[in-house]
């Protein structure tokens, strides 16, 4: 027996930086909670399926796809999207290295990248390697080679990637 | 998508309650294949239980020198975990190989394993499928089959299994440590997965209700010398044409022990136990490797669209041998 009623659940996530409260579908991804009920519109909506990384926030710090994390399974969950990335006027390094290296042009992709780029830099400094990582226990050197293969989980239909590389060596250093 | 309940479950044998009572209830890891196939009307469960908080997130080294790796660890923190790359490269590599940093930060090894193919026919509701709808036919055998199975397909199904993960821990001969609603049993990871036969719509062992709670790696000292080839349409974020997973023990020019395993060829990760046996006690060279390759593809079965995968799993066996023996 399927259900036909929609299931409704009381969350409370915190989205860049505000305590949030909304009672959601279970069927609602975190993607459309924060568009459709939070009006949190950074995190783009490009194939829905996990596959184009428009969706990237950070979720409790670390970068996932938010259109396969389901909203009620993240109770409680703290959320950044690019939009919380800024402190104030001030754009976050990584952001900033965006507008200086023309790492866009329709910017569709941007926010997601922006985010994708944040939990990377983290990543490396924590040490984790990659899969061109030549020797998986040493410390890791973040080359070219190294940042287009750990963002190759986002993609960019305007085809921004030479100075989206650009922009996330200039942010690393 | 039908409307669902959400349990996040806190503890293990009620979760396994929870889902074995309601035929149409479903474990959810992190969702990067299951919400996924509900969204595309797949699969619509009426019950879901979260099994990400049950206390299974910890990679342990276990007395035997072996490790135990939770099953709601997650692929990336696999990945990077020191004891792994220190001791099973091979598990290491495969897994940055797969999906994305985004998708590996969600994905769990339970829900790795237990991962559905990507043939197109089976991801769309349009088509016919056995897998996906028993009896229906496959439209794969006659249509578009390029990356489909070259060894141990049926008439009924010719999928491949597209993890990556899985295919390393063949090679390592890991066990998969299931709770059920009976408790506990073990299961030998060449087991878990099976070959489609009469009844593809099977992918695993596991009856409905059983849970991965973790899976153990054996300690295999070969396993320091071991990597993981994939080959690809894209150079990076693309399943699997082929892949192999190799751990090899090579002294004095000869090949002690070795682990083969193949990815990417069939509808479960294929130990490659015909090569292994040519291999053991044979000198470590080129044409021992080619031989060894062809004998594990002696009954390869190509299909219209990936006769290209015969050659392409004994050229990747042959250069990820050669690179290894190089290395002793
Ligand atoms: C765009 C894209 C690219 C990808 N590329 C690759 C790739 O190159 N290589 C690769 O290997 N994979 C790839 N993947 C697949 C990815 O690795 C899997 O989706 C992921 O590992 C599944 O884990 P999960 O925890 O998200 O599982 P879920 O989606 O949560 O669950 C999958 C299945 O496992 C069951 N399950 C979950 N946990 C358990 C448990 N503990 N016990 C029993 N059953 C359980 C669920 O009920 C469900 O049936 C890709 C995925 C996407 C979306
Ligand atoms: S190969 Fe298997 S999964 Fe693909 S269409 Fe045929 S039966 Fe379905
Ligand atoms: S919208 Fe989430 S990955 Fe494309
Ligand atoms: S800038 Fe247009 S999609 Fe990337």
């Amino acid at each position: 027996m399927t259900r036909t009623n929609p299931v409704l659940a009381d969350i409370a996530i915190h989205v860049d930086g505000d305590k949030r409260q909304l009672s959601v579908d279970t069927r609602t991804t975190l993607l459309d909670a924060l568009r459709d009920q939070l009006g949190v519109t950074s995190p783009k909506k490009g194939c829905d399926h996990g596959q184009c990384g428009a969706c990237t926030v950070l979720l409790d710090g670390r970068r996932v796809v938010s259109c396969l994390a389901l909203a009620v399974a993240n109770d409680g969950a703290e959320i950044v999207t690019a939009q919380g990335l800024a402190d104030g006027d001030d754009l976050h390094p990584v952001q900033q290295a965006f507008l200086d290296r023309d790492g866009l042009q329709c910017g569709y992709c941007t926010p997601g990248q922006v985010c994708s780029a944040v939990g990377m830099l983290r990543e490396v400094q924590e040490g984790w390697p990659s899969h061109v990582t030549g020797d998986l226990a040493a410390p890791v050197e973040l080359t070219d080679e190294e940042i287009r293969e750990r963002m190759s989980g986002n993609l960019c239909r305007c085809g921004a990637y030479a100075n989206i590389v650009a922009a996330i060596r200039e942010a690393a250093e | 998508m039908k409307p669902f309940e959400y349990v996040r479950a806190d503890d293990a044998t009620q979760a396994v309650a929870m889902v074995a009572e309601r035929p149409n209830a479903r474990f959810l890891g992190g969702g990067t294949n299951l919400v996924d196939h509900m969204k595309l009307g797949l699969v619509e469960p009426e019950l879901l239980v979260d099994v990400t908080a049950l206390p299974f997130n910890r990679v342990e080294p276990l007395p035997d020198g072996g490790v135990r790796i939770g099953a709601a660890v997650r692929n990336s923190d696999l990945a990077a975990n020191p004891l792994v790359r220190q001791n099973y490269p091979v598990l290491a590599a495969a897994l940055l190989s797969g999906a994305s940093g985004q998708l590996r930060n969600l994905a769990t090894t339970g829900g790795n394993l237990v991962q559905r193919t990507r043939c197109p026919y089976f991801q769309t509701l349009y088509t016919p499928c056995n897998k996906r709808e028993p009896g229906s036919g496959c439209s794969a055998i006659t249509g578009h089959n390029r990356e489909h199975a070259i060894l141990g397909a049926s008439q009924a199904c010719v999928a491949t299994h597209p993890s990556d993960m899985a295919v390393a821990l063949t090679a390592l001969g890991a066990t998969v440590r299931v709770l059920g609603p009976a408790g506990e049993r073990v299961v030998p990871i060449g087991e878990l997965n099976r070959l489609p036969g009469d009844e593809p719509h099977q992918d695993t062992t596991l009856n409905h209700g059983e849970l991965i709670t973790a899976v153990d790696l054996p300690a295999l000292p070969l396993a320091k010398r071991s990597a993981y080839y994939k080959v690809r349409d894209r150079a990076s974020y693309a399943f699997a044409q082929v892949s192999a997973a190799i751990a090899v023990d090579i002294h004095s020019g000869v090949v002690r022990d070795v682990r083969v395993a193949l990815g990417g060829v069939a509808h479960k990760p294929w130990r490659a136990h015909r090569a292994e046996a040519l291999l053991r006690g044979a000198p470590a060279t080129e044409d021992v490797f080619r031989a060894a390759a062809d004998a594990e593809l002696a009954e390869a079965k190509p299909l219209s669209d990936n006769g290209f995968k015969v050659p392409m799993v004994r050229n990747t066996l042959v250069s990820v041998l050669r690179r290894l023996a190089r290395e002793h």
